[in-house]
């Protein structure tokens, strides 16, 4: 699938529920998906800044695709990294890097944040973005 | 964690000991109105957007004796004398630590809320506040595994806490979308956060204007939030 055609989906999903608190219990489940970091990995390094909660998350290259795993201590930001992760993870650096996020507003995600989560959930979308930079340059050398 | 520290006695042992003292009230003031003379500090400062006025405006009051040995922290108009090659000589207090243009607006609206402050009392205003952080806190502790921090018998209108396996920012969340907001994080205070080993806590505040009915409104989110997020 397309990264456009999963961002599709969720859009698709999300529009089921007629407020925001079953859109918050779905997001919940969504994070028991999330495909988890090692335990190993879970460093400083791996760390994404600008987040209330803790959230980890790492990139492997795997087919030239890149492939995403991460972890929150918190479990609605597990299910926000969850959201995006399956929107963007197993996907091509170069289509990664040009994939808009329109569907975060669709889904109704930012507005539902307080400004410095928001903030935070921004800064997941703008690492995601730096890993698939940073291997697109890696398997061009 | 609205413990109340025995500021008066700080200063005595520390006048005592010949060192000054500077108490930052931002936080207190809109809840204790400082009696600067009796207390005998030597520096105080708060914050007007702590005390229903506008932001980027703040007081700093100091002894008449330190703020004629402090040089100025900047330059600009209106807060020199008289200027030649050989030496400039600043203006008195308080013109010589009011560089420039001041923030006029904001120094008039901070009195205003000042004064708006004052007319309701603040007797009045510690009297409503403990009456609402004596029910919030009885109720909240009815939550099973809800745990608080800053239980001291002198505290002002603030509760922190957490319940047992749910992260703070999770609880936040929640109750921000039922109306009530809180503070949720580490709210600066990293040492004391590491010292109980909690990655934050959810604090709420009490102020003049709330109301009993907020407080259970507040209690009826914390345990919808807690059935969610276990």
């Amino acid at each position: 699938m397309t990264i456009q055609e999963i961002q599709n989906d969720l859009i698709d999903e999300f529009s089921m529920f007629d407020d925001w608190m079953e859109r918050y219990e779905y997001m919940i489940e969504l994070g028991k998906s999330l495909p988890l970091i090692d335990e190993e990995l879970k460093t400083e390094d791996k760390l994404i800044k600008g987040c209330q909660s803790r959230v980890w998350l790492n990139a492997e290259i795997k087919d030239d695709k890149v492939v995403f795993t991460a972890d929150s201590d918190a479990v609605i930001t597990k299910g926000i990294i969850a959201i995006l992760i399956r929107a963007f993870s197993n996907q091509k650096p170069e289509d990664i890097i040009e994939a808009d996020t329109k569907f975060i507003d669709e889904i109704g995600l930012k507005e539902h944040l307080s400004p410095t989560r928001a903030n935070g959930l921004v800064s997941m979308v703008k690492q995601l973005k730096l890993y698939a930079v940073a291997y697109q340059a890696q398997l061009k050398n | 964690m609205g413990t109340i520290n025995p500021i008066a006695e700080i200063i005595e042992m520390a006048h005592k000991k010949g060192a000054a003292v500077l108490v930052d009230g931002a936080q207190s003031c809109s809840h204790i109105k400082p009696d600067l003379q009796a207390l005998d500090v030597d520096f105080y400062v708060t914050s007007a957007h702590k005390m229903c006025g506008p932001t980027g405006v703040g007081m700093l009051f100091g002894k008449e004796e330190w703020l004629n040995k402090l040089p100025p922290y900047q330059g600009g108009g209106e807060m020199i004398a008289e200027v030649t090659f050989a030496k400039t000589t600043y203006a008195g207090l308080p013109h010589k630590f009011e560089a420039g243009t001041p923030n006029i607006a904001g120094g008039i609206a901070f009195g205003a809320a000042i004064d708006y402050l004052n007319s309701i009392g603040f007797n009045e205003i510690d009297a409503h506040e403990h009456e609402l952080l004596k029910y919030a806190t009885e109720q909240l502790t009815t939550i099973e595994g809800l745990k608080i921090y800053g239980t001291g018998v002198d505290k002002t209108s603030v509760i922190s806490f957490n319940i047992e396996g749910i992260h703070p920012y999770d609880i936040g969340t929640i109750v921000d979308k039922l109306g009530i907001a809180v503070r949720t994080g580490h709210h600066c205070a990293q040492p004391i956060m590491d010292y109980y080993k909690i990655p934050g806590t959810v604090r709420a505040s009490f102020a003049f204007y709330n109301t009993k009915e907020e407080v259970d409104t507040l209690v009826k989110a914390v345990k919808k939030a807690k059935k969610m997020l276990t």
